[in-house]
């Protein structure tokens, strides 16, 4: 091991407290008891299509638009998933149909 | 009752092979770098947060400061504080539960509870929490799996993490069929592409929430007029 595991073990915990305290934010606001504000409410409501949205740009972000061919499997598949989406409406099917899509692509057609 | 854990297993299915091969491939990268089984078995139960874990082995393995883990956690996992506001009050009304539900809050598992529909025939709060810890339990078997027994995969694995992208994209264009006001949608596809393009990839994704967030309570009576029409749903 790299590091002493004492001192790993710090690291890790730092990390996984951290991330609980991001991921509880919502609830140390507005959590306790008393009602929570409209705006939050409302947020809370609207909010999950734009992190959709956000989560799926995010996934993508690594494509470089100017490198072929860098994006062309990912936009591909991500067409397939929508295509199988509107088409037969089943989750699993349209996210096998896409990933096999992918993997086909990148493991062949476009491998480095 | 039966139903209930069917239900909850064939909502967390999307996220089974994605999180048990993004598992492995954490599993295989802490144990290339030579950290023990154990260790990636504690990561994957304490911390679970796919993208972070990665940068994890990167900090653990040069020995980072404290200060510096906790930054860049900070930065990597910035979304996640907008995840809770939608599950508030559905969360506390768990018990103790609660605190799972808050800590396994992540991407895939928050993406999977805001598909589950209030008309779908279940035990909701039952269902909520099986799907979480389904999800947990497939992140954890496969950083285990990829730690202990790593690299000896019969098949070509590249590219499988796109299910998470799919699941992604999915769940958007379920969303998108039935939500009335299409703006949160697309001010967040805006906001976040133009962000990356003008920031790059490593730190768009606050200031982009930040302004799609902005600007959705700028047009609250907007799109209140427009979702309201339908009866206070949810």
């Amino acid at each position: 091991m790299p590091i002493k595991w004492e001192y790993a073990l710090l690291l890790i915990l730092t990390t996984a407290l951290v991330t609980l305290l991001i991921r509880a934010v919502p609830f140390l606001l507005f959590g306790r008891g008393q009602k929570m504000p409209d705006a939050a409410v409302y947020l809370g409501k609207i909010l999950p299509p734009a992190m959709m949205a956000t989560l799926v740009v995010y996934c993508l972000r690594s494509i470089h638009l100017t490198q072929y061919p860098s994006g062309i499997a990912e936009l591909i598949s991500v067409g397939v998933v929508a295509g199988l989406h509107l088409w037969k409406r089943n989750t699993l099917l349209s996210i096998a149909g896409g990933t096999v899509c992918y993997m086909l692509l990148i493991q062949n057609v476009f491998a480095v | 009752m039966k139903s209930t854990v069917r239900y909850a297993f064939l909502k967390s299915l999307p996220v089974l092979f994605g999180y048990v091969f993004l598992g492995i491939a954490f599993g295989i990268l802490m144990q290339q770098a030579g950290f023990p089984v154990w260790m990636s078995l504690l990561i994957s139960l304490i911390v679970y947060a796919g993208s972070m874990q990665f940068v994890l082995v990167t900090l653990l393995s040069s020995g980072a400061s404290v200060v510096m883990t906790a930054a860049m956690t900070l930065l990597i996992n910035s979304r996640h504080i907008f995840y809770g506001l939608s599950f508030v009050e559905k969360f506390k009304a768990m018990g103790k539960k609660c605190f799972y539900m808050i800590f396994s809050l992540t991407d895939e598992t928050y993406s999977v509870l805001c598909s589950v529909r209030p008309e779908d025939k279940v035990d909701q709060k039952k269902a909520m929490f099986l799907i979480a810890v389904f999800d947990q339990a497939y992140w954890v078997a496969g950083a285990v799996a990829g730690a202990a027994v790593g690299g000896i995969l019969p098949f070509d694995t590249t590219g499988i993490d796109f299910s998470m992208t799919a699941l992604f994209v999915v769940i958007f264009l379920e969303q998108w069929r039935s939500e009335k006001s299409h703006l949160p949608a697309v001010s967040g596809l805006i906001s976040a592409t133009a962000f990356l393009l003008l920031l790059g990839p490593d730190n768009f994704i606050l200031p982009s929430l930040i302004v799609t967030v902005t600007i959705l309570l700028l047009c609250r009576r907007k799109i209140e007029e427009k979702t309201e029409v339908r009866g206070d749903a949810d």
